[in-house]
């Protein structure tokens, strides 16, 4: 038999940096309260969400990529060549195919790193990073560039009450590499496809198609549904990744849950009896909810406000369609 | 063990208070969650799974939408405990 190598990586790994992109428009809660015969006071009430960032029609997700993706690399101070892969979390790529991995692979220098695209919502970033984390290990990559991406704008219908008012336009990355120290915990994720229906698209593309006169697809969801899940199921799920790392709540830098609505941060923070010393990501109320670029987006807008938490470790817990969710505890770039 | 009409409103009356600052005395049977006392659906599930907790019952998320008054909760938390 002829012999055949396995490949071997860094013993550790870690996020060594981060990049962010917001929409380049600020959109109001008086600016889409009309539709949805809403108020700033029932929004800003309901969804802790003062404003959101939107992207005008020349601004796509793969834009926003790049730029985060950009600052992501200058802060690492690595060579873009030496990316072997480019994971892209998103939902809203307008094509089936190609992904948007590869193009921003080739508009950033990743060449010819893998290149791919996950469909896991807003838990999409978490898995990224679970990957990046193991694909380093195996010794399938030296650096890992990891994006969430969204143009939900897209996706977003104006008279819709359950979810589009929440959504916001951004892109969050992160690179991933070797480290000395263990800078990436043990992920904690999976999927309830029992609550397919909870969240997702109103209608499917080919329906669409065939009736013109009808609407696009736009994103929907069963508010209460989603809402008692997130909070109640994901605390569970958060509880699980702090106790597979070996950290208390005590032990946490800050908290960097998904940003789908500030009732469910508030909700989870007390469920989890987070500390007050921890800092809790709440950027959702500036941004809007981004689905997977949600977290790092938040983390990033945390860590420019509090550059003294660099280094300590922080949850961040993804949660959404699918139903999927996805959590570790990370150490802070 | 099982709780009574009476106990079991009393209860809910206090995670009600709990969550949203509605006094107690103010959570009556006829009383609709969201035309009376402005309880908003995100507030609705916060009580639920207190209420749950706190009765040890299941209520699905399918039964929710048809708890409209404070006495079609208390009437199913009372006989989801038999």
């Amino acid at each position: 038999m002829s012999p055949l190598q396995q490949s071997v990586g860094a013993a550790h790994t870690r996020i060594l940096s981060l990049g962010a992109a917001r929409g380049d428009t600020v959109v109001s809660n008086d600016d889409i309260a009309g539709p949805i015969d809403s108020s700033d006071e029932w929004i800003r009430q309901r969804t802790g969400i003062i404003e959101r960032r939107r992207s005008s029609e020349n601004e796509s997700a793969i834009d926003l990529a790049e730029h985060a993706s950009r600052e992501a690399i200058t802060k690492a101070g690595i060579d873009p060549s030496d990316i072997g892969a480019v994971i892209v979390a998103t939902i809203s790529n307008a094509v089936q195919t190609p992904a948007l991995a590869a193009l921003l692979a080739d508009r950033v220098g990743a060449t010819p790193a893998a290149a791919y695209d996950i469909s896991a919502a807003c838990a999409g970033y978490t898995y990224g990073i679970a990957q990046a984390d193991a694909l380093i290990r195996a010794g399938s990559a030296k650096y890992v560039l990891v994006v969430g991406a969204e143009k939900l704008s897209d996706f977003a219908k104006p008279t819709d009450r359950s979810i589009s008012f929440l959504l916001g336009d951004g892109a969050g990355a992160a690179i991933v590499g070797p480290s000395s120290e263990v800078g990436i915990g043990p992920t904690i994720w999976g999927s309830d496809g029992s609550k397919w229906d909870a969240v997702g698209m109103d209608r499917p593309l080919r329906e669409a198609f065939d009736d013109p006169e009808g609407e696009f697809p736009t994103l929907r969801q069963d508010g209460q549904t989603v809402f008692r899940w997130a909070v109640w199921e994901m605390a569970k799920v958060a509880k699980e990744a702090l106790d597979v790392s070996g950290v208390t709540v005590d032990e946490l830098t800050a908290f960097v849950p998904h940003q789908a609505n500030m009732r469910i941060i508030d909700e989870f923070a007390k469920q989890l009896k987070l500390p007050e010393s921890v800092l809790i990501a709440r950027d959702i109320e500036t941004t809007g909810n981004t689905s997977a670029a949600s977290i790092p987006l938040a983390m990033h807008a945390l860590l420019a406000q509090h550059p003294e938490a660099s280094g300590g470790l922080a949850l961040q817990i993804g949660f959404g369609a699918g139903l999927v969710f996805g959590a570790q505890v990370v150490r802070l770039p | 063990m099982a709780h009574t009409t009476e106990e079991v409103l009393a209860g809910l009356a206090e995670l009600i208070t709990d969550e949203t600052g509605i006094a107690s005395d103010q959570v009556a049977l006829e009383k609709s969650f969201t035309d009376d006392l402005d309880i908003d659906s995100i507030s609705m599930m916060t009580i639920v799974v207190n209420a749950e907790e706190k009765f040890d019952v299941k209520i699905p998320d399918d039964e929710v939408k048809n708890l409209t008054t404070v006495g079609e909760a208390v009437d199913f938390i009372t006989k989801a405990q038999a």
